[in-house]
Order: C-alpha cells, then structure tokens, then sequence
C-alpha cells in the first residue's frame, strides 16, 4: 500500500514534469523571434549576414536606430500612422457605441433581422468589397489621402457592433427607467448613463480598434499612394522589397513598431483578453 | 366613460411612446445603414457586376458574361493558388488547431501553477505588426544564417532551405501560422473553463487519466469552440495577403502564390479588376459554404438556450 502511494506520487510528479517541460520548450521556442529581433538591432550588416550565426551582437550600441531616425523619414511616417490610427479609434468608438445603442436598447420593428445583416456581414471578406472601393475612392479623388482608411471607421463596424451590443443588451433594465421618468433624451440617456458605464467594453473596442489600425497593411498599401503618406507598416514593407534592402534599419523599425503595442498590453492585458474572448465565446 | 378616456389616451400615448423609440432606434443606428449603403453593399452589388465584365479601369466596363469565370479555371496560376490555398487548409489548419489546443489544454490543467506567464507568451506573437512578424521570420528562416536552422544544427538535423525552397516554403507558412495562434489559445482556455469541473472529479474518482479526460470530457464539449476557431483560420487562409506578398511575392516557382495575392496582383499589378472580381466572388461563395458548415456544426441557437 504505502509503496502504492509513493508510485502514484512520483507519477504525478512526472506528469507535472512533463507538462511544464512541453510549456517551457515551446515557450522559448515562441520567444525567439523576438530575441532575434532585438539582438538583430543591434547587429551590422555585415554581422547580420555572418556565417555561422550568433546570437548576440559584437557591441549594443543605438547607432542602427540613429540611423533610422536620420535615413529614412521616420518621424514622418510615425506621424502618418498616428493620425489614422487616432481617427479610426475615435471613429470606432463614436460609431459603433451609438449603433449597439440602437440595437441593444431600443425595440423598432425589424430590428433582429437587420441586426443579423450586421451578423452576415462580418463573414464578408474585405477582397470583395475592396476593389469596387477602390475605385469609387479612386473617383471621389481620396485616393493618396487618408480618408479611406478614416472615414469608413465612422459609420460602424460589425464585429464591434456585436461586441458593444452583448455587452449593452445584459445591462439590466432599470438603471435607465429613473432618467426616463426624469424626462430625459435618449441621447443624454445614452451619454450620461450608458456611456459611462460601459467603459471596460469601449477600452476593449478601443485596443482593437488600435492594433488593427496600427498594424494593418492592406488598406495603406491600396490606398495611400504616394510615400509622403506611408505608415510605418507600409513603409518597412516597402524598404523590405528594395532590391537590397537595409536590414540594420529595418530590424530597429521593427522593435520601434511592436514595442507600443506591447506596453500598451501589458498595461491593459484584461480588457486584451476580454475582447477576444466575448468575440469567441458568445458567438 | 372616464375609463375609456384614460384607457384610449394610454393607448395612444402608448403608441407614440412606440413610434418614439422606433425612431430614435433608426437615428441611432443612422451611421450604420449610410456605411452598409455605402461601403457594403454598393460595393458589393459593383464587384458583382463587374465580375461579369472586362474592366481595367482606364476603360468602361464591357459585358463579356461567364467569360472570367471560365477562364479562371483555365488560369494555371489561379488554379495553382487555389491549389496552395487549399494545402494551407487541409495542413496548416489542423496542425495549428491541434497545437492551440494542446498548449490551451495543458495550460487549463489545474496541476499547474504559474501559467499565466505562459499564456501572455503564447499571445503577444499575434500582436506584431503583419510586417514585422514577415521581416522577422524571414531571418528566422534563412537557410544558411536563420535561426531555426541554427536551432535544428544543434540537434544534428541540416535544415532545409525554407522560403527559398519550392517544397518547403509553405511548411515555413505553416510554422508562421502556429507562431500567431495565440487569439485561438485564448478563445479555447475561455471554453475550458466553461467545462463544470464537476465532469473532471466524476472522472477522477473512476481513475481516468488526464488524456482519457481529455478524449473523453475536453474534446467533445469543446466541440463550439474548435469549430469557430477553425473557420476563422479556414477564412483567414482566404485572405492571406501580406505574408507571401512581403516574404516571398508567391515564389518560388509560384509556391507560395495564395489566393488573395494572386487576387491581388489580378487587381492592382495587372488592372484586370472584373477578373479579380470573379476571383473574390469564388472566394465569397467558398467562405459561405464553410461557414454554413460552421452553423450545422454548431447547431446555432440550440445549443446555448
């Protein structure tokens, strides 16, 4: 018996064992990109290319990131990223939050099967409406300006409007009745009780809203046009397709470009987690 | 009489109350119903249109019929991604759910402690920027200079040459996808934790083992959960476009040539927009079916209430 026991505890000894050893070795093995890129800004070009591959670099020195300050117009670019970046947040959270009102809290007639447009079209894929917009951007002379990527961010989007809706829709009845009978407007109800109250659901909207402005690729590059107007994510892309492209720029551009993103979720990892989890579970 | 009176004007203050709201619900949603006119459904109803016709944007559309359509199944390069697309599919999607759902299991177990490090390390791939991530990985991936095969050397293995190889750059494509699975892990570890533990100290008590349980409890009603998370890998799939258009431009040999980069060179390299618009209406028709598929599976509705 007491052999018996000390069997099963070295069992479940192992099996810990083995369970932190499969987590540690994939955890690594997912870290080292970023180990490569940190250490790869560091490295000159020439160490970059070196044969066989080191993992440190000879020296830590910032020259490579003052150099991406002085050849490439960097700032520029970080000022291009911020503006659409902040437009299409601030247009997110306008839109969207006014729309899931209208779903969530008030009845109108047809309602549930418009919401399910809205349903039906988040499986929409951007390709195909991409082109035809293209083309009326094209027509429109927004074309090399930011106003495609702004302005669509101002009239909703479905999978926040899912997101904000699930979230208004459980609020419970009366805390909106007192300001009815107070004579209220539906706006000021929206605004001064809705609004405020829901302010973990709108920082995750907004995080999302952020990342998916802040990285996307796509919508620069059919877009903008001219280099004047480049993000940082266009601009990397493009330094990249040079016919030889500088890499000891390139891989400090892209410490620069992950590092806000990462302090921004580390600052706000709950409502990370809880965006993406409300858009799976609840579907 | 008095009731009357009170009971008609409740009534129609009723009705107007009623008519109020309905209003204020369509003046709320306003910004929607102009952005779904505008940029949905105009531009889904032209991409339609055009998709029947030659169009390369310097000229007007010209109705030609079916003809885009039949020529992009005589298209060796279409065919092709559709090809690549597919092995993506049929390889990479498994292989990244069976990983996701391995390290989300492991990460579920209540024998460990400590893994809350471990889940921001599994997650924080999914938050570099597209681009990034492609310039990373193309160094990661160097055949003589990369890491992983430096990694692989020291095990003895002599690593292939990856993006530059037309056998192994997809396999590379797959190692990228199960990198950024980290949204999937999360949404799984959520449905983990939806399982009653209950079901796991029945199982205990009759001497399961924690593989038994896993077959046997975790899989089965984890069931939604693997579903959704495999169509939004089936649908990304789809539209993958920056990754093969920055790390390989869908070389070599036209390996890693995916359906939305070659709907895009269609596009914008060629101007041939009606063809391209054929091409992104095929995908649509593809992404409905799967998610038809997805509703069956989920049964939607039954499930919840």
């Amino acid at each position: 018996m007491k052999k018996n026991m000390t069997l099963y505890k070295m069992g479940v000894f192992l099996n810990k064992f083995i369970l932190y050893f499969i987590l540690v070795f994939f955890a690594m093995l997912y870290l080292i990109p970023f180990f490569f890129l940190v250490m790869g800004s560091f490295k000159t070009t020439s160490e970059l290319f070196q044969i066989p591959f080191r993992w440190l670099p000879r020296q830590f020195n910032f020259n490579n990131y003052r150099n991406m300050l002085n050849q490439i117009p960097f700032l520029n670019y970080l000022k291009n990223t911020l503006i659409i970046v902040f437009f299409s947040v601030v247009g997110a959270l306008i839109s969207n939050s006014l729309i899931a009102y209208g779903f969530a809290r008030l009845r109108w007639p047809g309602r549930d099967k418009v919401f399910m447009i809205v349903l039906a079209t988040m499986i929409l894929p951007y390709q195909v409406t991409m082109i035809p917009l293209y083309l009326m951007f094209t027509k429109m002379h927004w074309v090399g300006t930011f106003l495609p990527l702004i302005v669509p961010q101002f009239f909703g989007n479905a999978f926040y409007i899912f997101l904000l809706r699930q979230f208004l829709a459980e609020l419970p009845k009366e805390i909106t009745e007192s300001s009815r009978i107070d004579g209220a407007s539906e706006f000021q109800i929206f605004a001064k009780v809705i609004m405020p109250i829901s302010k973990p659901v709108l920082a995750s909207v907004a995080i999302m809203a952020f990342i998916r402005s802040w990285n996307d690729f796509l919508g620069p590059l059919v877009f903008l046009g001219s280099d004047k107007l480049y993000t940082l994510s266009l601009a990397a892309s493009m330094l990249k397709s040079n016919y030889d492209p500088n890499w000891d720029l390139l891989l400090p551009l892209g410490v620069v470009m992950v590092l806000p993103v990462l302090i921004l979720f580390f600052v706000l990892q709950k409502y990370f987690i809880q965006g993406i989890t409300m858009s799976g579970i609840k579907g | 009489m008095k009731n009357s009176i009170s009971k008609e004007f409740y009534e129609y203050k009723h009705s107007r109350m009623r008519r109020a709201e309905a209003k204020h619900g369509l003046l709320f949603i306003l910004p929607w119903i102009i952005g779904f006119l505008g940029f949905t459904l105009y531009p889904i109803l032209s991409s339609l249109y055009y998709s029947f016709c030659d169009y390369s944007v310097i000229k007007m559309p010209v109705f030609t019929g079916l003809k885009n359509y039949i020529n992009l199944f005589r298209d060796s390069t279409f065919l092709t991604a559709c090809k690549n697309t597919a092995y993506m599919i049929i390889l990479g999607v498994p292989l990244t759910t069976f990983f996701a759902i391995a390290i989300s299991v492991i990460l579920n177990s209540k024998r460990l402690k400590h893994t809350s490090w471990f889940r921001v390390i599994f997650f924080i791939p999914t938050l570099v920027p597209t681009v990034v991530a492609c310039l990373l990985w193309i160094w990661v991936m160097q055949p003589e200079t990369g890491v992983v095969n430096t990694l692989l050397g020291y095990i003895g293995i002599k690593g292939p040459g990856w993006l530059a190889s037309p056998a192994w750059a997809k396999p590379a494509f797959i190692l990228m996808m199960i990198w950024t699975c980290g949204n999937a892990i999360i949404i799984y570890l959520a449905g983990l934790q939806d399982i009653p533990e209950s079901l796991y100290e029945a199982a205990e008590i009759d001497g399961a083992s924690f593989l038994r349980e896993t077959i046997s409890i975790t899989l089965p009603l984890l069931r939604p959960t693997i579903l959704y998370n495999m169509v939004t890998l089936v649908i990304g799939v789809f539209q993958w476009f920056a990754e093969p258009y920055i790390m390989t431009q869908g070389g070599p040999n036209n390996s890693t040539m995916f359906y939305s980069l070659y709907l895009y060179q269609n596009a914008f390299t060629y101007f041939k927009m009606g063809y391209a618009s054929a091409q992104a209406w095929i995908m649509l028709i593809v992404a409905f079916i799967v998610i038809l598929i997805l509703f069956k599976f989920l049964k939607f509705g039954e499930s919840n209430n």
